[in-house]
């Protein structure tokens, strides 16, 4: 097998009995990227020298018998994660040229197990976007079909996964962004509960919603990933001071008893015919590993977009507004004064899709309209909380699709912002709870196109829906399936 | 018509926390442009917020001592607009849920009765940073950001509009200052901007309940000026109403130089500041515990100190009221007064000779060289008849400048008082037999001479005789056998 192919729990293996070093292991990921990349579109920056460096500092940590399973492991991350001294674009024009001076503490702490960084993935410009055709770096395909889109935010992040380009990647999830490409790639992507990683260093969309998540290989990986990157972090106020659990401990490959719900809400008339048939054969799976399906109602799901869309523009308008030319990225050259300056740089920076939002969350936070928008969608979201909370006083865990429908065409949305926005419908609940959940390769529709599932989870209940998803992947085979690129 | 002005103010303090509000940066004043910054007060991508236990605690501190209820759930809120020193482009702040609420403080105008003015809230907020324009090498001239100050704590205090002249904002504003730099939580510094206030002022025709409408006038920084700002703009509104035109709402600065406002940006320019709570920043929640926590660990208020040093020791109210100006000239009051129980004597001291010393070599009453209980021992030689008051001041100067215990002092320089009737006769005897033209002119009637002999005998003296023992003797021998 290519060292590509390896999952991190393989690399980690031959690194530690020395039948391969990070070193090469991190060229044949560099040299992967190079042969897909024109295809994909993955990366916005490969930083392949201080990637050998890292290598190389690896290596000597292992001979030194102080490695931890990540050390020597070639990852990449969102370019929405500040890696000091690296460009951090967060896919737009505004920060084309922007270098930190920091790094985010999620990639400080794999950095702290010895990873090895090949780069930064390609996304939505500021995350916001369903496709990955949002970024001012151009669009991501799609490996399994370079036609069609692989999913957004982080499409860049679930794509080199499917290309194999790193063994592993961290996105961000503000409405599915993490779930919903990896259910478009075929690959495992977890969306762990608000405040269970450290946002800090993390360029800012939708602060009350955004939460950082690994994108890989298995459900294992998956583990792995989060167990490095979750934990209290005294520079984020938000982040939660609760024990990280051993996650991969939680594998245990035993689903007998666990309660599953079923969101009748989710199961409608109108859900893609592949997705539905992936959704029963997946229960059909679960039955027979021995868990229990229960009815569920979530009751204002029909209410989630609409109160996502209120929430997220809000703040994402005011978190965006430091992007103004003044002391850092896209300064306009030809501009008269200081309003025409910071209006010119804006302009110029942003752009169709972060423009609708900026204009949106202005509009609902504007004195005459912020208790008829902002402050009723707040409302709303307690509510689809507490849907949340009475739902699993009676299960374990609640089953649904990932994204109504396959990955689409490129393009094939670009002029109907309000269809794409639909294409969240399965997520964007979860982020308005607060709470955990994961998308896990769950069948593949007629053309070929990956299709997952969504394991959703109590907060902090991330060990149960890893467990459930390893019992899943231990009972098929869908995981294992590669995309011809 | 005449017309009634109102008056409120909002009172911005800098809180003496030593670091930012948000981040560990310092808050040092007057250091190399952007040298105190980090990523969270630079507002960089991904920078997030940290609230600053001690700025919450200050915060409680000034609320209790104005009266005020301690929320026990309180919000950050974002404030949004767009400034070149507003590094996030919106300022965090408190807005619908603010730390304190409903408070008051007693003022009083000389002449006047006392007056109860009320505090609508105190909240707590992030300062912004500030402009420089071509006085920085490399500048030229062009314009530069100077993030030091960005994320300095401050507290914004805002009172009721109950305030009806310039005398009684002043007090007002006097009262607050003395306050929150007797709380320890302000340096109180106006010059460096640590303590300034903005003024809404507006003016009504007297008899009438309908406010009218007021001009906010920014960032005034010195007693003198909100006086005269306050003055300038009553009689700015009156005339305007008086000449058939209309007060518009809007923001006005005042120009020290012409002791003038003008206006800064009207209403319609104003900004929809688009306040939302903080996503960032968890609600914060203050127990009833922390609150009596700080109730106990609060001083004693100035007011109340004040008042004690009326009725306990028996001081002047305008005594009372100038060592009371600060918790360290008080203090310092009190623990003389602990080794002297002439807190009359000590508190002329106080406001003289020691005000006078420190004032000259510009010293702080913390840093007075001499002790409370040093000046006490002073004191106590004059009241003794040791030493007169006049040796005292040379007693003083010379602990002031070299130090020493007074007595030892007083034994070295061989200054202390003669007492010894028979040692002052002498003198007086050789005094008055130098003199006969004077005797003469006393034993004619003309009394003034007396001075003369005193002056003659104290000189002799070296002004070490007992100034009640020569007017004793000189008058009886003057007004001979
Ligand atoms: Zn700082």
């Amino acid at each position: 097998m290519d060292i590509f192919e390896l999952t991190i729990g393989q690399l980690a293996n031959q690194l530690k009995a020395g039948t391969v070093s990070s070193v090469e292991a991190t060229k044949a990921m560099l040299e992967r990227i190079e042969a897909v990349e024109p295809r994909v579109g993955s990366f916005i920056t490969v930083t392949p020298e201080s990637a050998l460096a890292e290598a190389e500092a690896a290596d000597r940590r292992i001979a030194a018998g102080d490695a931890h399973m990540l050390t020597g492991v070639p990852l990449a991350l969102k370019d929405i994660f500040l890696t000091e001294g690296i460009r951090t674009t967060c896919g737009s024009r505004i920060l084309h040229n922007f270098i930190p001076p920091y790094s985010a503490t999620a990639w400080e702490r794999l950095r702290g197990c010895g990873s090895v960084l090949l780069g930064k993935l390609n996304q939505d410009e500021f995350a916001m976007g369903s496709s990955n055709e949002s970024s001012a770096f151009g669009v991501t395909r799609n490996p399994w079909d370079i036609t069609r889109i692989p999913g957004g935010s982080s499409g860049g992040s679930a794509a080199a996964i499917a290309a194999r380009q790193a063994t592993a990647t961290l996105g961000t999830d503000t409405g599915g962004s993490i779930r919903q490409p990896s259910s478009h790639c075929g690959c495992v992507g977890l969306k762990p509960t608000y405040g269970r990683v450290s946002r800090y260093g993390v360029i800012a969309f939708a602060s009350s919603l955004d939460q950082v998540g690994p994108i890989t290989r298995d459900v294992t990986d998956c583990a792995i990933m989060l167990g490095a990157i979750a934990g209290h972090d005294p520079k984020d106020s938000t982040s939660i001071n609760t024990p990280v659990p051993d996650y991969t401990a939680a594998l245990t490959g035993d689903v007998k008893g666990l309660k599953i719900g079923l969101p009748k809400e989710y199961y409608i008339d109108g859900l893609d015919r592949d997705v539905q048939a992936a959704m029963d054969r997946a229960i059909e799976t679960y039955r027979r590993l021995g868990a229990e399906f229960v009815e569920i109602s979530l009751p204002h799901t029909d209410y989630a977009v609409a109160t996502y869309y209120l929430i997220a523009t809000a703040e994402a308008s005011s978190n965006l507004a430091r992007y103004d030319g003044v002391r850092f990225g896209h300064r306009s050259p030809q501009a008269a004064g200081l309003i025409d300056m910071m209006t010119k740089s804006r302009s110029e920076g942003f752009g169709a899709e972060v423009k609708r939002r900026i204009m949106l969350g202005t509009y609902a936070l504007s004195s005459g309209y912020y208790d008829a928008y902002y402050v009723k969608a707040q409302k709303v979201r307690t509510l689809i909380m507490g849907d949340f909370t009475r739902a699993f006083e009676a299960v374990d865990a609640i089953l649904t699709p990932v994204a109504p429908t396959p990955a689409f065409k490129i393009g094939e949305m670009v002029d109907d912002p309000l269809q794409m926005y639909l294409s969240d419908i399965f997520t964007i609940p979860v982020n308005l709870a607060g709470t955990c959940a994961m998308s896990v390769p769950a069948g593949f529709s007629a053309s070929g196109l990956p299709i997952g599932l969504q394991l959703i989870g109590k907060p902090f209940g991330e060990e149960t829906i890893l467990r459930a998803g390893h019992a899943f992947e231990q009972a098929t085979e869908w995981h294992t399936r590669k995309a011809e690129i | 018509m005449k017309f009634q002005p109102v008056i409120g103010l909002e009172v911005h303090a800098q809180l003496k926390t030593g670091s930012k509000i948000f981040c560990g940066c310092s808050t040092a004043f007057g250091s190399e442009p952007n040298s105190q910054t980090c990523p969270v007060c630079l507002g960089m991508p991904g920078a997030l917020p940290v609230l600053n236990k001690k700025v919450v605690e200050f915060a409680i501190r000034a609320g209790l001592a104005t009266n005020c209820t301690i929320a026990h759930h309180s919000v950050f809120a974002r404030k949004n607009y767009f400034y070149p020193d507003l590094p996030k482009g919106y300022q965090i702040s408190q807005f619908e849920e603010p730390i304190c609420r409903k408070g008051w403080l007693d003022i009083q105008v000389e002449g006047q009765e006392v007056k109860r003015i009320g505090i609508t809230r105190i909240h707590m907020e992030e300062d912004a940073g500030k402009l420089v324009h071509g006085d920085v090498p490399g500048l030229d001239d062009g314009s530069g950001v100077d993030l030091n100050r960005s994320c300095t704590p401050l507290l914004e205090i805002v009172s009721e509009p109950d305030l009806r002249s310039s005398d009684e904002a002043v007090a007002y504003l006097k009262q607050l200052h003395r306050i929150v730099t007797w709380l320890g939580i302000c340096d109180g510094n106006m010059e460096e901007g640590s303590f300034r206030c903005d003024a809404n002022v507006s003016v009504m025709p007297v008899g009438s309940d309908t406010l009218g409408t007021r001009a906010e006038i920014k960032n005034v920084n010195s007693f003198k000026f909100v006086k005269q700002a306050i003055e300038y703009e009553i009689q700015r509104q009156i005339d305007l109403i008086e000449d058939g035109g209309t007060v518009v709402q809007e923001t006005r600065l005042f120009d020290p130089n012409s002791g003038t406002t003008r206006s800064m940006r009207s209403k319609e320019e104003a900004h929809d500041y688009r306040y939302f709570p903080d996503p960032d920043l968890v609600p914060l929640v203050i127990g009833a515990d922390w609150v009596q926590h700080a109730q106990k660990e609060l001083p004693e208020l100035p007011e109340h100190r004040q008042q004690r040093f009326i009725t306990e020791l028996g001081l002047p109210e305008y005594d009372a009221e100038v060592l009371t100006a600060s918790r360290e000239l008080a203090d310092y009051f009190e623990e003389c007064v602990a080794f002297h129980h002439n807190a009359k004597a000590v508190s002329n001291w106080l406001m003289g000779e020691v005000t006078r010393s420190l004032n000259d070599s510009g010293t702080a009453i913390e840093a007075c060289p001499v002790t409370p209980r040093q000046l006490a021992e002073l004191l106590k030689l004059i009241d003794t008849g040791a030493i007169s008051v006049k040796i005292a001041k040379t007693v003083f100067e010379e602990m002031w400048k070299n130090g020493g215990e007074p007595q030892a002092i007083v034994e070295k320089q061989g200054l202390a008082q003669v007492s010894d009737s028979g040692e002052i006769e002498a003198i007086i005897d050789g005094i008055i037999a130098a003199n006969a033209a004077q005797v003469e002119e006393f034993r004619g009637g003309k009394e003034k001479v007396f001075g003369f002999f005193v002056g003659q005998v104290m000189k002799a003296s070296k002004g070490k005789a007992n100034p009640a023992v020569v007017n004793e003797l000189l008058l009886t021998k003057l007004k001979g056998p």
